[in-house]
C-alpha cells in the first residue's frame, strides 16, 4: 500500500475529490494545512505596520491506495490540482506497512 | 460640561422628569463605552491574551464604580480647595445626598450627575489598558487604577468640570472630556509604557489583530456610546446645544474615518477595516472637546484633521521605539490635543459659549486657554502616571515574567482560553474533578467495564 499526500491550494479540493471519487477512491483525510514553498507569502498592513505573512492557507489531502494504482492516483491528483500558477502545491507518495480498519479488524488492502 | 448653563425661565431650576430621563439614558449609553473599548481592544490582541484584555476594562467598573461611590465624586465635584481638589462631605458614600435634590444650577437630581460622571471615571482608566497589552501583571492593573483615579483621574475632573476647578474657572472648553478623559489617559499611558518597557518581541515578531470584526463591533459601540458621553455632557436639552453636540459627533466621526482612510489608501495601498475602526474613534476623541462650540463645517474639519494626524501619528511608535501596543498614545492623545486645540480655531462663539476662535475674530486668546489646559493635563498625568507605576514596578512588579508573557497572559491570570473551536475540545480532559464520584468510578472499575464491553460485542 501507499499513502498519497497532497498539500494543494484549498480551491481546488472539490476537483481533487471529484477526480479520486471517479476513480473508484472510498475515503480520504482533509485537513487544513498552512506553509510556504517558493510562492512565499503576502504583505499585510495594519495601522502602517507592514507584515510579510509567510504561510499561505493550503489543505492537506491524505489518502491510502493500494501499490497498482498509485501512480495513476497521484496523476489524477496532480492534474485537478494544478492551475498552472505559482502556490499549485505538491504531490508525494510513502509506503506503508500495515492498515487496520478499526470496526472489523480487516487488515491491509481489505481495510481500504 | 458647560460654564454657566442658562435655565430658561425662572432663577431657581426645577427638576425636569424629560432631562432626568434623557441623562439616565445617556448615563446606561457611556457605561456601554467600557465594555465596547474593551471588544475594541480585545480584537487588536493576538490571541493568547483577549480575556486579559478584556478584562482590563471590565475590572474597572468595578473597581471605580466603589472608589467613586466611597470618595471620588468628592474629590471631583465636592466643594473647591484652591482651584485644584474639591471636598463635600456630604458626597462622601453618597449618603448626604437628597433623591431629589438637584444639582446646583441643572434640573437633573445629584444622583443622576454623580451616576453620570461616575462611567467617566470607569471609562477613563480602561483606555489606558491598550498601550499595556499581553504583559502586566493583573494585580498590578487593579492597583494601579485605584491609584491612578484617586490621584490622577478625580483631582483632574476637577480642574477641568468642577466649580473652582482652575481649568474650568480660567475658561477653558472641554465640553466632554478632552483633556480630563483623552488626554489624561492618554498621557497615562505613554508615562507607564516608557517605565515597563515593551513587549517581548516588539517590531520583531508580528503582532497581528487577532479578530478585526471584534475591533469594528468595539467601534460601532463606542461610537454608539459616545452620543451619551457628548450630548449628555450638556446635562439636559433646555437649549439645543446639546443636540449640536450630538451632530457635530456623528459628523466629525465621519470625516476623521474618511481621512484615516484617504491617508492609508494612499500611504499603503489599501482601505483597512482597522484603519476604519481607528480613524471613528480618533474623531469622536477630538469632537470630544470641541462639539459644543464649534458648526457642523466646523466639525468636518476637526475630524479630518485628526483621523489625519492620528492615522500619521500611529506610526510614530515604531520610529521611537515605545510600545504603545494598541495605539492609545497615537488616538486618544494625538487626538485629544488636536481637538483641544482646534477649539481655539474653530469656537464660533454662539454655541456653548460666547468664547471665539482664531477663526471667527477671537484671536488667540482661546487657543491660548487651551494650550494651558492641554500641557497641564498632559505634563500632569505623565509625570505622576509613571511615578506611580515606577513605585508599582519596584515594590510587587508590573510584568508577568518573560515566559508567562510569551506563553500568553490570559492562562496564567485568568486560567482560562479565549477560543476553543477544535471539535475534540481543544486537549481538554476531563473536569478536575468532585473526589466521589472519582472513587465511586474505581469502586465499580473493572467490572462496570466489562459490562459494557459484552455488550458492545454482542
Amino acid at each position: 500500500m501507499k499513502l498519497i499526500t497532497a498539500v494543494v491550494k484549498p480551491h481546488r479540493l472539490d476537483e481533487i475529490k471529484e477526480a479520486l471519487q471517479a476513480f473508484g477512491v472510498q475515503g480520504l483525510t482533509v485537513t487544513e494545512a498552512s506553509g510556504y514553498g517558493r510562492q512565499r507569502g503576502h504583505t499585510e498592513v495594519y495601522r502602517g505596520a507592514e507584515y510579510t505573512v509567510d504561510l499561505v492557507p493550503k489543505i492537506r489531502i491524505e489518502v491510502l491506495v493500494e501499490d497498482e494504482d498509485a501512480e495513476q492516483l497521484i496523476e489524477l491528483v496532480v492534474k485537478a490540482a494544478r492551475t498552472g500558477k505559482i502556490g499549485d502545491g505538491k504531490v508525494w507518495s510513502v509506503p506503508v506497512d500495515t492498515a487496520v480498519r478499526v470496526r472489523t479488524g480487516e487488515r491491509g488492502p481489505d481495510a481500504l | 460640561m458647560p460654564p454657566g448653563i442658562t435655565t430658561l425661565a425662572a432663577d431657581t431650576p426645577t427638576l425636569s422628569a424629560a432631562n432626568t430621563g434623557f441623562m439616565l439614558i445617556c448615563t446606561a449609553l457611556v457605561m456601554l463605552m467600557t465594555p465596547a473599548l474593551a471588544f475594541f481592544y480585545g480584537g487588536m490582541v493576538r490571541v493568547k491574551s483577549t480575556l486579559n484584555m478584556l478584562m482590563m476594562s471590565f475590572i474597572s467598573l468595578g473597581i471605580v464604580t466603589i472608589l467613586w461611590v466611597l470618595y471620588g465624586f468628592s474629590v471631583a465635584f465636592g466643594t473647591d480647595s484652591g482651584g485644584v481638589v474639591g471636598w463635600s462631605g456630604d458626597y462622601v458614600g453618597l449618603s448626604g445626598i437628597g433623591i431629589t435634590e438637584l444639582w446646583d444650577g441643572y434640573t437633573i437630581p445629584v444622583y443622576v450627575f454623580a451616576a453620570f460622571q461616575l462611567m467617566f471615571a470607569v471609562l477613563t482608566p480602561a483606555l489606558i489598558s491598550g498601550a499595556l497589552a499581553d504583559r502586566v501583571k493583573f494585580t498590578a492593573w487593579a492597583l494601579f487604577i485605584a491609584l491612578w483615579v484617586t490621584i490622577v483621574y478625580f483631582p483632574v475632573a476637577h480642574w477641568v468640570w468642577g466649580a473652582g476647578g482652575w481649568l474650568f474657572e480660567m475658561g477653558v472648553i472641554d465640553f466632554a472630556g478632552g483633556t480630563a478623559v483623552h488626554i489624561n489617559a492618554g498621557a497615562a499611558a505613554l508615562g507607564v509604557i516608557l517605565v515597563i518597557g515593551k513587549r517581548v518581541g516588539f517590531k520583531k515578531d508580528p503582532m497581528r489583530p487577532h479578530s478585526l470584526p471584534l475591533v469594528m463591533l468595539g467601534a460601532g459601540l463606542l461610537w454608539f456610546g459616545w452620543f451619551g458621553f457628548n450630548a449628555g455632557s450638556w446635562l439636559g436639552n433646555d437649549d439645543g446645544v446639546g443636540a449640536v453636540m450630538f451632530l457635530n459627533t456623528q459628523v466629525a466621526t465621519a470625516a476623521a474615518m474618511v481621512a484615516w482612510l484617504a491617508y492609508e489608501k494612499i500611504r499603503h495601498g489599501a482601505f483597512t477595516t482597522l484603519g476604519a475602526a481607528s480613524g471613528a474613534v480618533a474623531g469622536l476623541v477630538a469632537i470630544t472637546p470641541a462639539g459644543g462650540s464649534c458648526s457642523p463645517l466646523g466639525a468636518i474639519a476637526i475630524g479630518a484633521v485628526a483621523g489625519l494626524l492620528c492615522a500619521m501619528a500611529v506610526g510614530l511608535k515604531y520610529k521611537f521605539g515605545y510600545d504603545d501596543s494598541l495605539d492609545v498614545v497615537g488616538v486618544h492623545l494625538v487626538g485629544g490635543v488636536v481637538g483641544s486645540l482646534l477649539v481655539g480655531f474653530f469656537a464660533t462663539g454662539g454655541v456653548q459659549s460666547d468664547a471665539k476662535g482664531l477663526f471667527y475674530g477671537g484671536g488667540l486668546d482661546q487657543l491660548g486657554k487651551q494650550a494651558t489646559g492641554v500641557f497641564a493635563v498632559l505634563a500632569y498625568s505623565l509625570i505622576v502616571s509613571a511615578v506611580l507605576a515606577f513605585a508599582l514596578d519596584k515594590t510587587m512588579g508590573m510584568r508577568v515574567p518573560e515566559d508567562d508573557e510569551v506563553s500568553g497572559i490570559d492562562q496564567v491570570e485568568h486560567a482560562e482560553t479565549a477560543y476553543d473551536f477544535s471539535g475534540a475540545g481543544g486537549g481538554t480532559g476531563s473536569r478536575k474533578a468532585q473526589p466521589a464520584a472519582v472513587a465511586a468510578h474505581t469502586a465499580a472499575g473493572p467490572a462496570a467495564a466489562e459490562t459494557k464491553n459484552t455488550k458492545v460485542d454482542a
